[in-house]
């Protein structure tokens, strides 16, 4: 039966497309390089816990006490001093330039007060306009100087030092011990990095047979819409596995990156994902008309990815209405996996909620795209 | 069978626009049927709906003993369609292109047909070159080799000979006469008079109704104009003048001569008359050929067709 299946046909598609992305070195080399700039930039320049900002100091007094308070903050490596101001004018002007991002304030009569018990206040005047670069260290000063206080005031005078509070908190950092940003960025850029190459590609590779007018003769011959999105998506699933492979391997030895859970349920897991994005990117490539209209809705849909996802910003703090606009996502969902698995050491029956969603989103999105495939020119 | 196709009542709607209107055509076997028009006739569009590329809104009929709307992939195995544009692939090499068409109709032999391919061509030093880089000629006849690979029994070919230079133009016609006398069907576009000449059959269209069809050699009478041919001294000054006079629908330059050709023969012929007493010019009554034919098909307005039309009707 002529309505069948060919292997032949399917074979012919899949050989012509990887001869043709072995020609095209600037996609090749995109394919490739991507997921390493991708990760250098964001393993590196990321930091959501910024350290060594230009501070400014006012000295309205000076002793033993402001002495160990500086020094604390130093110490802390979230302050860089700079130098001194001579007044409040001089200050806001730094600020307000970005001179520094802080001024510290040691008030008149600073060391007697605190001899007295008076309990005089240090001033942190910050450059709130970016509240991630100064939120770290503001909320670390106060610790800084109480440390800094009780280690100056010993022997008789240790009475001036407030008791400590009646109790503590004690947080403990699970999964990513030392904070560390690329230990949270690095899992979830493969999600973004997998999302950006393989809808870009698949869509921009389909439209590119319309544009170029050998859509044409390619219907023209015999061949099922099948055959001819099986061909050419096949040879960019193979693209996906050696981005993954370079991108896991950078991971490992650039950033130390654990590898905690079941490869099993990672390599499950991003099988799927790799393949609901190909069958974005093919729903993309029936919609659009030219190449820059496909990579015009590739980006529509990375947008989100980066953006909604949870890879820049924690999912559970966006409101109501955009985690349910995140959770049709794919990246989300591959975003948690990752995590789950390279950092919490999750097993294949830990991501189910998450495969459960990329399958439907899998079946919606391949049934849209089936429908809207033309086997003619209509 | 000894039609290959017949389809009737072809009809192709965009928008409001009907791109073919009310088609009715007979093709039989090993003919080289010629579709002439303007540029936006519809000849694309009906090739198209012929090989299952388009599904026609309206009319049915069958291609090679299959039906156009349900058949359309049986249609397809048994059809070579060489498109107006280059439509084989740029970035892969000559036998890349002619391997991957061969899978695609699931040639048998493909490796020593495709060799056989290239040597026709004379291409067998060059198949590891880039498609991209042949010159219009070279990759007009690459696009034919390709769509002849799986011995199809129809050949449709829109516009093939676009941009392609005289000499390769008559190599390419030379290979259409050898496959029709193999028996194969070739339904050609063209808008070049001397390919039309080249037709065993002409079916004329224009915005999208089929206007005349018929053996090549009837369709000056189907017409029916009237042609004078006048010689002498400024022709350009009597070319201008003659146009306006009643009775005249074209005056078109053949070398150093005018033919005035007119389809009322009662106002045609007293415009004669009155200008072979002017005496200046020598005047001698010509039997219509197919070039003023078409010059007049393709210069004409809709209203010219009807008007035509009434009069081939009515005579």
């Amino acid at each position: 039966m002529s309505s069948m299946f060919s292997i032949g046909r399917f074979a012919a598609v899949l050989i012509k497309e990887f001869i043709q992305m072995r020609r095209d070195r600037v996609t090749f080399a995109m394919m490739i390089g991507l997921p390493i700039v991708q990760l250098m930039l964001f393993g590196f320049a990321i930091n959501a816990d910024p350290r060594h900002l230009p501070t400014l100091i006012e000295l309205g007094d000076n002793g033993p006490i402001t002495r160990a308070v500086i020094a604390g903050m130093q110490n802390s490596d979230y302050f860089d001093f700079l130098g001194t101001v001579g007044g409040e004018a001089e200050g806001n002007e730094a600020l307000r330039q970005g001179g520094a991002n802080f001024v510290v304030v040691i008030p008149p009569n600073f060391e007697r007060d605190v001899m007295r018990g008076h309990r005089p206040e240090v001033l942190l005047d910050a450059d709130a306009s970016d509240p991630s670069a100064v939120g770290g260290a503001a909320g670390a000063l106060g610790g800084i100087v109480q440390v800094a206080i009780s280690e100056t005031f010993n022997g008789p005078l240790a009475g001036i030092v407030s008791p400590p509070p009646p109790f503590s908190v004690i947080v403990h950092r699970q999964y990513n011990p030392e904070g560390k940003t690329s230990t949270n960025i690095v899992p979830g850029l493969l999600a973004i990095i997998l999302s950006m190459t393989m809808v870009m590609i698949t869509a921009v590779a389909i439209v590119k047979e319309t544009e170029r007018g050998t859509m044409e003769m390619l219907i023209a011959t015999p061949v099922r819409p099948l055959e001819v999105m099986l061909g050419k998506i096949l040879p960019y699933v193979f693209v996906g596995y050696v981005q993954t492979i370079v991108f896991l391997s950078a991971a490992y030895l650039v950033f130390n990156v654990p590898f905690e859970g079941s490869k099993l349920a990672f390599f499950v897991g991003f099988n799927l994902f790799i393949v609901v994005n190909l069958a974005l990117g093919f729903l993309i490539s029936t919609a659009a008309r030219s190449q820059m209209q496909a990579m015009q809705l590739s980006f529509f849909t990375i947008l989100p990815s980066i953006l909604l996802s949870g890879f820049m910003f924690p999912f559970a703090g966006m409101p109501g209405w955009a985690q349910f606009l995140g959770q049709g996502v794919p990246a989300t969902h591959f975003l948690r996996i990752t995590r789950k698995v390279m950092l919490k050491g999750a097993e294949t029956g830990d991501i189910m909620p998450e495969m459960g969603a990329l399958v439907v989103t899998l079946l919606v999105v391949s049934a849209i795209a089936m429908l809207r495939y033309r086997q003619t020119l209509d | 069978m000894t039609e290959v196709i017949a389809v009737t009542g072809l009809t192709k709607i965009y928008g409001t626009k009907r791109v073919v209107d009310d088609f009715d055509i007979t093709v039989p076997r090993g003919a080289i049927y010629g579709f002439l028009g303007p540029n936006g006739s519809g000849k694309t569009t009906t090739i198209r709906m012929l090989c299952g590329l388009l599904t026609p809104d309206a009319g049915q009929g069958t291609c090679l003993g299959y039906d156009i709307r349900a058949q359309a992939d049986r249609i397809k195995e048994q059809v070579g369609y060489m498109t107006q544009k280059f439509s084989l692939y740029e970035d892969l090499s000559i036998r890349e292109n002619l391997d991957f068409i061969g899978r695609m109709y699931r040639v048998r032999d493909r490796g020593a047909r495709v060799a056989a391919a290239l040597d026709d061509l004379g291409l067998a030093n060059r198949a590891g070159q880039l498609a991209g880089t042949l010159s219009g000629g070279w990759k007009q006849r690459l696009a034919l080799a390709a769509c002849l690979l799986h011995d199809p029994k129809l050949l449709l070919l829109d516009e093939p000979t676009a941009g392609v230079d005289p000499k390769a133009r008559r190599d390419f016609w030379d290979e259409i006469r050898r496959l029709s006398g193999q028996g194969v069907t070739v339904l050609v576009s063209t808008h070049y008079m001397d390919e039309a000449v080249q037709c065993d059959r002409i079916a004329y269209i224009a915005y999208g109704k089929k206007l005349i069809d018929g053996p090549s050699a009837d369709i000056p009478k189907q017409v029916g104009l009237e042609t004078w041919r006048v010689e002498g001294p400024d022709l350009a000054a009597l070319e201008v003048r003659v146009k306006t006079m009643p009775g005249i629908v074209q005056v078109a330059r053949f070398g150093a001569s005018l033919h005035v050709s007119g389809t009322d023969k009662q106002a045609f012929e007293n415009t004669i008359e009155t200008l072979k007493a002017e005496g200046t010019h020598r005047w001698s009554e010509q039997v219509a050929g197919l070039e003023e034919a078409f010059i007049y098909l393709m210069a004409g307005s809709r209203d010219n067709f009807a008007a035509t039309e009434d009069k081939v009707g009515s005579s």
